[in-house]
C-alpha cells in the first residue's frame, strides 16, 4: 500500500514537472529564436515574458474545438489524446538521478526500473507515430493526410538507424537497464567510446521528433501545418505538448546513453548534472531550428536509408570488433 | 517484476486522468458555434476541391514494408548485445553472419531501386 502511494505521488509529480518544463521550454525557445534573429521574443506578459506560458494555456483551452464535417469523429478526437498519452508514458522509465533516501526509505527517481528499460522506452516512443498518422488521416484534409504520410515514413526510416546505434551502447554496457548503462559510464562517457554512434543517434532523434531540419511533416510553407492543420484549441495544444515532451524524452535518453547520465564532478548533485546535459540538448534543438533550412523529401529519405542505416550498421560492427579485440 | 507493471499502470492512470481533465475543462469553457463554412476542410480559404482522400505515392507503402523486415531483425540484435562480452568470439562470428544477411537484404532493396524516391 505504501509503495503504491509513493508511486502515485511520483506519477503526479512527474506529470506536473513535464508539463511545467514543456510550457517554459516553449517560452525559452521563442525567446532564443528571437535573440537569434535580433528580435526580443515574447516580452509583454509578465517580466521577461515569463507569464507567457500561462497566457498560452488559457488561450488554447478557451478556443472553440472545430471538427471538420468530413472527419472521422472518433479517430479525430482520439488522435491527440493518443499522442500526448504515449509521450507522457515514455518518460516513465527514464531515471533522472541515482536512488535517494527520504525518511529512511530508498526511492528510485523513475516510475519504473525494468531490466529491459531501454527496450521499453524505445517501444513506447515508437508508438507516438500512431497519434500523428491517425490524426492526419481522420481530418480528411489533403494537407493533413500528406503530413501524416510523410511523418510516418520519416519516423519509421530513422527509427532503424536509432535502434542500430543504441545496440553499440548496449554492447559496451552489457545491459539493457538504464541504471546499469549510466553506471558503466562512470569512468568514460560512451560519447568518447562510440562517437559515430552518437552522431547517428542524435540525427535520428531530431528526425524522430520532427524538428528542423527534418520538420517535413509540418512544413508550414507547403503543408500549412501538416497533420495538425485541422486541429484547433486544446487538441492542437495536445499535439504540441506531445512534440515537446518527446523532445524532452529523447534529450534525456541521449544524456543517459552517451553523456554519462548523472555522472559528473562531485561539486554539483547528480540531478543537476543530468538536467544541465538535458538542457544542453534542448538548446541544440533550438539552435538547429534557428540555423538550418528544411531538407527536400527525397534527400531526407536518401539520408535515412542510404547514409544513416549503413553507417549505423558499420558502427555496430566496429564496436563489436573493438570489444572483441580489447 | 509484477510490481513494476503496477507502477506503470499507476502512472498511465495519472496520465490518462490529466488528459481527461484537460479535455473536460476545455469543454466547459470553450464556445461552440459551428457553421458549414467553418467546418469545411482548410484549403487556404478557398472552397475545397475534391475530397480529403487523395491518392498518395505508393513509395510510402514500400518503405513501410522494408521497415518491418529491418525492424524485426534489429530486435534480435538487442539480446545478443547484452551477452556479447560473455560469449565473445563465437557470438561475434555468428552475429556477423546475421548482419551480413541483413546488409545483403539492404543491398538487394537498394539495387532493385526500392530505396529510390521518385
Amino acid at each position: 500500500m505504501e509503495t503504491f502511494l509513493i508511486v502515485a505521488i511520483k506519477s503526479v509529480l512527474l506529470v506536473v514537472i513535464l508539463l511545467t518544463v514543456f510550457a517554459h521550454f516553449m517560452l525559452i525557445e521563442r525567446k532564443f529564436l528571437g535573440y537569434f534573429q535580433l528580435r526580443l521574443g515574447p516580452n509583454r506578459v509578465g517580466p521577461w515574458g515569463l507569464a507567457q506560458p500561462i497566457a498560452d494555456a488559457v488561450k488554447v483551452i478557451i478556443k472553440e474545438d472545430i471538427i471538420p464535417h468530413d472527419a472521422d469523429r472518433i479517430t479525430y478526437k482520439l488522435a491527440p489524446v493518443v499522442s500526448l498519452f504515449v509521450a507522457l508514458a515514455a518518460y516513465a522509465s527514464i531515471p533522472v538521478a541515482p536512488p535517494v533516501e527520504i525518511f529512511g526509505r530508498t526511492i528510485e527517481l523513475s516510475i519504473v526500473n525494468p531490466n529491459a528499460g531501454i527496450l521499453l522506452l524505445l517501444a513506447t516512443t515508437s508508438l507516438g507515430v500512431y497519434g500523428i498518422t491517425l490524426g492526419g488521416w481522420a481530418s480528411q484534409s489533403k494537407y493533413s493526410l500528406l503530413g501524416a504520410l510523410r511523418s510516418t515514413a520519416q519516423m519509421i526510416s530513422y527509427e532503424l538507424a536509432l535502434g542500430m546505434s543504441v545496440v553499440g551502447v548496449i554492447i559496451l554496457a552489457g545491459s539493457l537497464n538504464l541504471y546499469d548503462i549510466v553506471a558503466a559510464q562512470e569512468n568514460i562517457w560512451f560519447i568518447f567510446l562510440n562517437p559515430i554512434g552518437f552522431i547517428i543517434f542524435f540525427i535520428s532523434i531530431v528526425a524522430e521528433v520532427n524538428r528542423v531540419p527534418f520538420d517535413l511533416p509540418e512544413a508550414e510553407t507547403e503543408l500549412v501545418s501538416g497533420y495538425s492543420t485541422e486541429y484547433t484549441g486544446i487538441r492542437f495544444g495536445m499535439f504540441m505538448m506531445a512534440e515537446y515532451v518527446n523532445m524532452l524524452t529523447m534529450s534525456s535518453l541521449a544524456t543517459l546513453l552517451y553523456l554519462g547520465g548523472w555522472n559528473g564532478p562531485g561539486f554539483l548533485p547528480p540531478i543537476v548534472w543530468f538536467l544541465l546535459k538535458v538542457v544542453l540538448f534542448l538548446f541544440v534543438f533550438v539552435w538547429l531550428r534557428a540555423s538550418l533550412p528544411r531538407l527536400r523529401y527525397d534527400r531526407l529519405m536518401d539520408l535515412g536509408w542510404k547514409v544513416m542505416l549503413p553507417v549505423a550498421i558499420a558502427n555496430l560492427v566496429l564496436t563489436a570488433v573493438f570489444v572483441v579485440l580489447f | 517484476m509484477l510490481q513494476q507493471y503496477t507502477s506503470v499502470g499507476v502512472f498511465l492512470t495519472v496520465g490518462a486522468l490529466f488528459v481527461a481533465v484537460t479535455l473536460l475543462v476545455g469543454r466547459l469553457l470553450r464556445p461552440h458555434n459551428p457553421y458549414p463554412e467553418k467546418l469545411a476542410p482548410y484549403e487556404c480559404g478557398e472552397i475545397p476541391v475534391g475530397g480529403g482522400q487523395v491518392r498518395f505515392n505508393i513509395r510510402y507503402y514500400i518503405f513501410a514494408l522494408i521497415f518491418v523486415i529491418f525492424d524485426v531483425e534489429t530486435v534480435f540484435l538487442y539480446p545478443w548485445a547484452v551477452v556479447f562480452e560473455e560469449i565473445g568470439l563465437f557470438a561475434f562470428v555468428v552475429m556477423m553472419l546475421f548482419i551480413g544477411t541483413l546488409v545483403e537484404g539492404l543491398v538487394y532493396a537498394w539495387k532493385k531501386g526500392a530505396l529510390r524516391w521518385v
